[in-house]
């Protein structure tokens, strides 16, 4: 099966002259759920930005739904196609109200307001977020404001989730629903955490980054051991 | 916010003294808008007593229709009573003209007495007709409303976006301020005081344009490319109509009072 996105050899360095990254590559399939871990500023959050084009690569390629993408332009619909869910929800929830906030994207990908007006519903009932639906946004409590945050996501309909530590400031019957959706979702996804009992439950697969590079396999259950001490 | 409290307010205390009026809560925003500002402007030209006296009892019917709670009204206007209180009371000192009496010593001018309840009249009758009408709605309404009525894309949006964020900085400010207090500082006058206020400060301006880039970029991810689309639509019915045309025919009649009588 072909990859939906595949990083080639990705390096990346801050203006200040750290390198972050040296020499990065992964494949994304269709279906498949990745745990991306590591240590802070191992460079995880910039993986993600240099997959939505948000920052580029001082080397390598970034291939995404079958074309290679290096310009602003190009990265246009790859944004749409990999939905891209923020660390902080208050980053990404803007509008007045719930509603609205789900209606954004689609609005942007010229649906009319018919089809808008279904896709909200239809995302907020697979979500079990209906009773939020005219809410302002910023009186949502903290869990409710990180799903409504995932729904204005997939509201895109994106073919790639990538997830940015989701399990902040959840509690357990939250995070529980959480997994219950992400596990029920047909799309590929990466999700960045550090909680690894989620991440077991999630993910079909597991990949860390260290010292710039995804490490080998056999590195990879002893850096989770170590995580999992942590946690 | 301030409104949305008062109307739960309202509706806790359960009697409605007002029952034969209809709520003002259930025309459609637009009207309310645009007819508090029409009715803002005609105030404005307004001198004669009479005609001020007319339109401060029509603004308190449009209070008595927003169901405003009468203390926490008072409470929300006083700072700007203050003012207008600190007005009323010089101006009548200040002002030359015709001596109707003096207090201590102070001669009080029949002009400034009338130039006070001007003043006076003319100033609260704008407030409650704004706190009736505009006020009593949520700030995303009102932005909506404004975006229907053309007003300039940005200005709405940058209300919009103010609406949104102001309390998200407020949070930070008090999470800052909170982990201050935990190292044990306190306001003094001195130095410290103001290099760590001017920190804070600093601080805040900071995160706030770095979260402002965070949200730039989250929207660009939602396929952002500068131009908003608004989906929330307004109605007008009959009953909006009725609403305009009755404060725009006492408008009219204000100013035909005024300039024509």
């Amino acid at each position: 099966m072909t990859a939906l996105i595949s990083l080639k050899d990705l390096s990346f360095s801050y203006p200040n002259g750290v390198e972050v990254l040296k020499g990065v590559s992964l494949d994304i399939h269709p279906g498949e759920r990745i745990a991306l871990v590591g240590s802070n500023g191992a460079g995880k959050s910039t993986l993600l930005r240099l997959i939505t084009g948000l920052e580029r690569p001082t080397s390598g390629e970034v291939h995404a739904f079958g074309a290679l993408r290096e310009k602003e332009r190009d990265f246009y619909d790859v944004r749409l196609k990999a939905g891209f869910v923020f660390q902080d929800p208050d980053d990404q929830l803007f509008s007045p109200t719930v509603s609205e906030d789900i209606a954004f994207g689609p609005l942007n990908q010229g649906k009319s307001r018919e089809e808008v007006e279904a896709i909200v519903d239809e995302t907020l009932s697979m979500l079990r977020l209906h009773h939020l639906k005219d809410r302002i946004t910023h009186k949502l409590s903290g869990g409710q404001k990180r799903l409504v945050a995932i729904a204005s996501v997939l509201a895109l309909k994106p073919d790639v989730l990538l997830l940015d530590e989701p399990t902040n400031d959840l509690d357990r019957e939250t995070k529980q629903h959480l997994i219950d959706i992400l596990t029920s979702l047909p799309q590929a996804i990466l999700i960045i955490s550090h909680n690894h009992h989620f991440l077991k439950r999630v993910a079909t697969r597991h990949v860390v980054l260290e010292d710039g590079v995804l490490a080998p396999r056999e590195e990879q259950s002893r850096v989770l051991e170590e995580s999992a001490e942590g946690a | 916010m301030g409104g949305v409290q008062a109307n739960i307010l309202a509706e806790k205390e359960g009697v409605d003294s007002f029952r034969f009026l209809p709520q003002l809560r259930s025309f459609d925003p637009r009207m309310r808008v645009a007819s508090a500002f029409a009715f803002a402007a005609v105030v404005a030209a307004l001198h004669s007593l009479p005609m001020l006296i007319a339109a401060f009892i029509v603004s308190l019917v449009c209070a008595a229709m927003a169901r405003l709670p009468l203390m926490k009204t008072l409470l929300h206007i006083a700072v700007v009573e203050s003012f207008i209180l600190v007005l009323i009371l010089t101006l009548p000192f200040t002002m030359a003209g015709e001596t109707l009496f003096t207090v201590a010593g102070l001669p009080v001018s029949k002009e400034g007495l009338l130039r006070a309840a001007e003043v006076g009249l003319k100033a609260n009758g704008i407030l409650f007709m704004l706190i009736a009408m505009v006020g009593s709605m949520e700030p995303s309404t009102l932005g909506h409303a404004l975006h229907h009525l053309k007003m300039p894309e940005k200005l709405v949006h940058i209300f919009l976006f103010t609406v949104r964020y102001i309390d998200v900085l407020y949070q930070e400010y008090r999470a800052l301020r909170t982990a201050m207090k935990c190292r044990g500082f306190r306001a003094r006058t001195d130095l410290h005081t103001l290099r760590t206020i001017g920190y804070l400060v600093g601080m805040l301006l900071a995160r706030s344009l770095e979260r402002s880039d965070r949200i730039m970029e989250a929207m660009k991810c939602r396929g952002f490319d500068g131009r908003f689309h608004v989906l929330v639509a307004f109605e007008s019915r009959p009953r909006d109509f009725v609403l305009a045309a009755f404060l725009g025919l006492v408008s009219l009649g204000l100013l035909w009072g005024e300039y024509l009588a």
